[in-house]
This record gives structure tokens, C-alpha cells and sequence, in this order.
């Protein structure tokens, strides 16, 4: 397992290459992956969206992150979990946040994943200001 | 006669403050004396000086947490908004 939070830019894709390639123990134990990318758009509610900074709490961030992991493996029979979060200053397309689960079976791998980033996103203290037209917002939960 | 005064030696509470929260109140940090510190919600008005916002959300020591928690000498106690990490 591991949990990471990233400053810069970050490729998901490569991330998950290179922490796969890390864990021989993986090797022939999983028989599904399942991954969630989540990006910046260049858009919200209505708006075009310029930028965005992502503001968080070290090292309770790390701490939260952490435990969502641990409760998934728990939850469901998975191998291994991989949560790479960006903060700082983000521009449009700029990968956001990355879950990757291992996993013997994909029914387990898909419900894992979205457990992580769902509980992710009401219990991970992060907060996100978008700079939209010629000033900035925070961005509030939905719902 | 010796007259012996008993000194109480207290320690200090550290007070964080984040995103828009940070902004109203215009710093990130605080530190104060934990004489007459009962619960969060008299940190908040010790540090804040001004009515707890609506959904305002408190952590100790990196915990969620309720105004009403007790606090203690050493503890760090931190005040945000509605959390929104993740993406939709």
C-alpha cells in the first residue's frame, strides 16, 4: 500500500507502472486492476476554470488517506492499493488524484476503488480554490 | 513562616486555521494559553473572536472532532470548511 501527495505534476499512468513493478509479491496474485484517474477540467458550474490550488492538511491528509486504505483492504479481499494526491497549483488537465487497486477478482477491485475515493472525498482535508475569469472561488461540496 | 505559593504551570494549545476559514480570519497559526480552555469551542473563540461559521469543521490532533470535545495541554486543534478533495 502506499500514499502519496504530490506538489508537482504527476502521470498517473507511470505511477502506476512503476509501483506495480515494485511489488513482486503482486506478481500472479491479481487478476484485476482497477484504476481512477481524476483530472482538472477546464470548467465548472458554468465557468471557465483558469487554475486551480489545492490547499491541504499534513499530515492529517496523510493520516485519513491512509486509514480509507486500510478500511478498503479490509472491506473487500484486495492486494494492494496505490492514492497518489496532487496539491498546489494546478492548471487544466492536470491529473488530480489516482486510485489503483490489485485485486484476485474485479467485482472486489471496482468496489474498493470507489469506497477509496468517496470516502476520500468527504474525510481527506483538502480544499480547492479555482481562479475563474479575473478572481478566485472555493469550491464547495455538491450536494 | 515559610509561606510556599504553588505556581500552575501551563502549556499551550496550537491553533490552525485553513483555507477559507484562514482567509476570514487573516492567519494560519495561533498558539494560546490553555488557562481557562475547556472544549474547541472555547479555542475557537479565544483564537477566532468571532461566531463559529456554519458547517465549520474541527479536527484534534489531526482527528475529526465536535466544538463540545474537550482539549488539553499540547493538543493541536485546527478549524476548516466543508472538505473537497477528490474530483466528481
Amino acid at each position: 500500500m502506499k500514499i502519496q501527495l504530490s506538489a508537482t505534476a504527476f502521470d498517473p499512468w507511470q505511477e502506476i507502472v512503476r509501483y506495480q513493478s515494485g511489488q513482486p509479491r503482486l506478481e500472479g496474485k491479481f487478476g484485476a486492476t482497477t484504476v481512477f484517474v481524476g483530472t482538472l477540467r477546464d470548467f465548472n458550474q458554468g465557468e471557465a476554470v483558469r487554475a486551480m490550488t489545492l490547499e491541504h492538511y499534513a499530515p492529517m491528509t496523510e493520516k485519513h488517506l491512509e486509514r480509507i486504505a486500510h478500511e478498503a483492504s479490509s472491506r473487500w479481499p484486495i492486494e494492494d492499493v496505490l492514492v497518489v494526491h496532487r496539491y498546489g497549483e494546478l492548471s487544466p488537465n492536470d491529473p488530480i488524484v489516482l486510485v489503483a487497486v490489485w485485486s484476485a477478482h474485479r467485482d472486489d477491485a471496482f468496489q474498493a476503488c470507489r469506497y477509496v475515493i468517496d470516502e476520500l472525498k468527504t474525510r481527506a482535508p483538502f480544499w480547492k480554490q479555482e481562479t475563474v475569469g479575473a478572481g478566485k472561488r472555493w469550491v464547495t461540496p455538491e450536494g | 513562616m515559610i509561606h510556599v505559593s504553588a505556581r500552575v504551570e501551563y502549556m499551550s494549545i496550537s491553533v490552525r486555521f485553513f483555507a477559507s476559514i484562514r482567509l476570514k480570519l487573516g492567519k494560519s497559526h495561533d498558539t494560546i494559553d490553555c488557562k481557562g480552555i475547556a472544549t474547541v469551542a472555547d479555542v475557537w473563540e479565544r483564537s477566532a473572536k468571532i461566531p463559529p461559521p456554519a458547517h465549520l469543521l474541527v479536527a484534534v490532533n489531526q482527528e475529526y472532532a465536535s466544538l463540545g470535545q474537550s482539549v488539553h495541554d499540547g493538543d493541536e486543534v485546527a478549524f476548516f470548511p466543508p472538505v473537497t478533495g477528490g474530483q466528481e
